[in-house]
């Protein structure tokens, strides 16, 4: 591909007819890498799903979770699964409100990124219940004993707000894709039409729909803000809300939603590279809109780095002794590697986002979202391990590692958020072909704009140099002589 | 008389709206702009400008759904605080207004949303059944305008068509 349309954020020659031809196509034959990540995902999830069996039989002693570490990583990776989510609405919802065109091509995959990344966080609350058929307890119903949950629970807004957040995201999801569903009813064959027949809920792509379908979306999007941030304040809710040392902190709500949106756009990065791999999708996914979003995450990485500095200095400086030997434990501690592979991956790595050549380059890319995500997935383990295992009883501290089973349901949890999007991107297009041709429209007709403008001024100068010239054009040897 | 429907396709969107420019003007008897239906793959911004301001009245039943979120919010968790006495409050109100504020919240944008895409598709005609007057090309690159007219008209709306680049004339009896 030509250095000029790498350049541009999609070539907007591209034919209206190719788009539905190109997404279609690549939602039929993925490349062979596509397979092979599908099956390392079953594998995974497989792995998962025995531990979980094992620890059901066998209790939460299985895991390790023992007073003072009742929480630990499962509690740790859903933080890191909510904050995940937070990514798909910053690209959506607020690019979309301020008309960030350039979203258009990648903006679907990072919404199915929210929904499924929720659905993969939902599990760990259950998981670490240890009484998962307790589960119900926490629905806001009256029991047969007349106990309602505790409305002032952070715990028990965590349910209502991720619910809230994952009806809504997959709303939002779904409503976006209908009218690339009609395309689809429209352009395939067999079980297919079928779905997307069912699906697209007799989209025809009238005036009357257009109009209530712009209005419905922006309306989402501007719901979604909000409840996106709400969500991950209460999730913080969780841990300010308590007493324990490095957790009661004001600055928590911020620092999680910082936090989430910086993994959530490493993940993006990481997907991004997946996609563009496996459906041959370079001339959608194009290294220019990669720029854009690293330099986005650049941005919130730079935010995350700040509010992280300003807890480790309010700690220092507030002389709480708890809290302070929390912080140091932490950066001298047992689990200082863990503190400084944070520090590295989340603080220093982002700055090999200011080069263009990296930027640009793929497979570098991918790694450095990797590297990246380890970063905001250890930064989580860092706000729960270290606060359990030096609290405020001298006689409970102990250090937890987490045991085998514990490791394997949180690796399944990735394979299982994998799965999940791996058979979503080969059922529905990962890019939006609509949107595509309307981005496609509004940069030809820009380009249009500016040729005529630039016409329109020539033409301009050329009148007036003609009025000094006395009828003469500019450079003549008669003006040389005037 | 019968009432019959055209559906006229055009190469894109100029072709179209220059016959709906025609149409305002009266270039042709027996079609209103308020008539037509604009097909199209993508939505267009001066699609309002050329069809003239047409209603879209989702708002105020997201506005709606909203409030009634909050509201029931309110009075699902303060009644279910008032009926339970017997956990201890240990001096705290029996309602707490700032606790329960946040779950009101999430409640205010979980009606608001379920509304906004009910009604959505509702407004929308989505989900029901609707004429058999479509065409595949426009989920490609085809525009197409749709109007209902009187069966005395069909010829001279259908030449109208032809004379102003239409692609190609489909039509069914209303």
């Amino acid at each position: 591909m030509s250095q000029v349309i790498e350049d541009k954020v999609i070539d907007e020659k591209l034919e209206w007819s190719r788009i539905n031809a190109d997404v279609i196509a690549s939602m039929q034959a993925p490349r062979k890498a596509y397979w092979i990540t599908v099956f390392v995902c079953l594998t995974m999830f497989l792995c998962a799903i025995a531990a979980e069996i094992y620890q059901y039989k066998m209790g939460l002693g299985a895991a390790g979770l023992n007073n003072p570490h009742m929480w630990d990583m499962y509690i740790a990776t859903f933080v890191f699964w909510i904050g995940m989510s937070h990514a798909g609405t910053l690209l959506s919802a607020i690019l979309h409100i301020i008309h960030a065109q350039w979203r258009k091509p990648i903006y679907r995959f990072a919404e199915a990124m929210t929904t499924f990344s929720l659905m993969t966080a939902g599990f760990f609350p259950m998981i670490h219940l240890g009484r998962v058929w307790n589960l119900y307890w926490v629905l806001p119903y009256v029991s047969d004993r007349g106990i309602w949950p505790n409305f002032r629970s952070p715990l028990v807004w965590d349910a209502f707000a991720i619910s809230t957040y994952l009806s809504s995201s997959a709303l939002f999801l779904f409503i976006g894709m209908i009218p690339d569903m009609a395309i689809l009813r429209d352009h395939t064959t067999g079980w297919r039409k079928k779905l997307y027949g069912i699906l697209c809920l007799g989209w025809r792509g009238d005036d009357r729909q257009w109009r209530n379908f712009r209005r419905t979306y922006m309306l989402l999007a501007c719901f979604l803000i909000p409840l996106a941030i709400s969500v991950h304040s209460i999730v913080s809710s969780d841990f300010a809300m308590s007493i324990m040392p490095g957790w009661h902190v004001t600055t928590f709500p911020p620092y999680f939603v910082a936090g989430a949106l910086y993994s959530g756009c490493a993940a993006i990065m990481t997907l991004f590279v997946c996609l563009r791999y496996f459906f041959r999708m370079e001339e959608y996914m194009t290294l220019n809109i990669m720029e854009k979003t690293t330099k986005l995450t650049f941005a919130i990485a730079m935010v995350w780095t700040y509010l992280n500095l300003i807890e480790f200095s309010a700690t220092w400086y507030g002389h709480n002794i708890y809290d302070k030997e929390v912080l140091i434990a932490k950066a001298t501690g047992p689990y200082a590697g863990v503190f400084w592979t944070m520090i590295f991956c989340g603080m220093v790595v982002p700055f090999t986002l200011c080069f263009q050549k990296l930027r640009r380059h793929m497979p570098t890319m991918f790694v450095i979202s990797i590297l990246l995500n380890l970063g905001m997935y250890v930064e989580r383990w860092m706000i729960v391990a270290p606060t359990l295992a030096q609290a405020h009883s001298p006689h409970q501290w102990d250090v937890l590692w987490g045991s085998v089973i514990q490791w394997a349901i949180v690796f399944g949890s990735f394979g299982w958020f994998g799965l999940l999007f791996l058979v979503f991107v080969k059922l529905f297009p990962c890019v939006s072909m609509y949107e595509v041709k309307e981005l496609c429209f509004h940069l030809k007709h820009e380009i249009h704009e500016e040729e005529l403008a630039k016409k329109h001024a020539a033409t301009k100068a050329a009148g007036k140099a003609e009025e000094g010239s006395g009828g003469r054009a500019p450079g003549t040897p008669g003006l040389e002589g005037a | 008389m019968s009432r019959h429907r055209l559906l006229a396709m055009f190469k894109d969107f100029d072709d179209a709206f220059d016959v709906v420019d025609k149409i305002k003007a009266k270039e042709v008897s027996g079609v209103e702009v308020d008539d037509i239906n604009m097909m199209s793959p993508i939505e267009h911004p001066e699609v309002d400008t050329k069809l003239g301001k047409r209603p879209v009245n989702i708002a105020y039943f997201t506005l709606a759904g909203a409030i009634f979120g909050v509201t029931f919010g309110f009075f699902f968790l303060s009644s279910a605080q008032a009926s339970f006495l017997v956990q201890p409050q240990g001096g705290k109100p029996v309602v707490p207004l700032p606790t329960n504020f946040v779950l009101m919240y999430e409640m205010l944008i979980f009606f608001a949303v379920w509304t906004t895409v009910i009604c959505f598709i509702f407004l929308s005609g989505l989900g029901q059944k609707r004429g058999t007057l479509y065409s595949e090309k426009l989920t490609v690159d085809e525009i197409g305008i749709v109007v209902e007219i009187d069966e005395s008209e069909l010829d001279s709306v259908k030449n109208f068509f032809k004379n102003n680049k239409a692609l190609e004339i489909r039509e069914e009896k209303v």
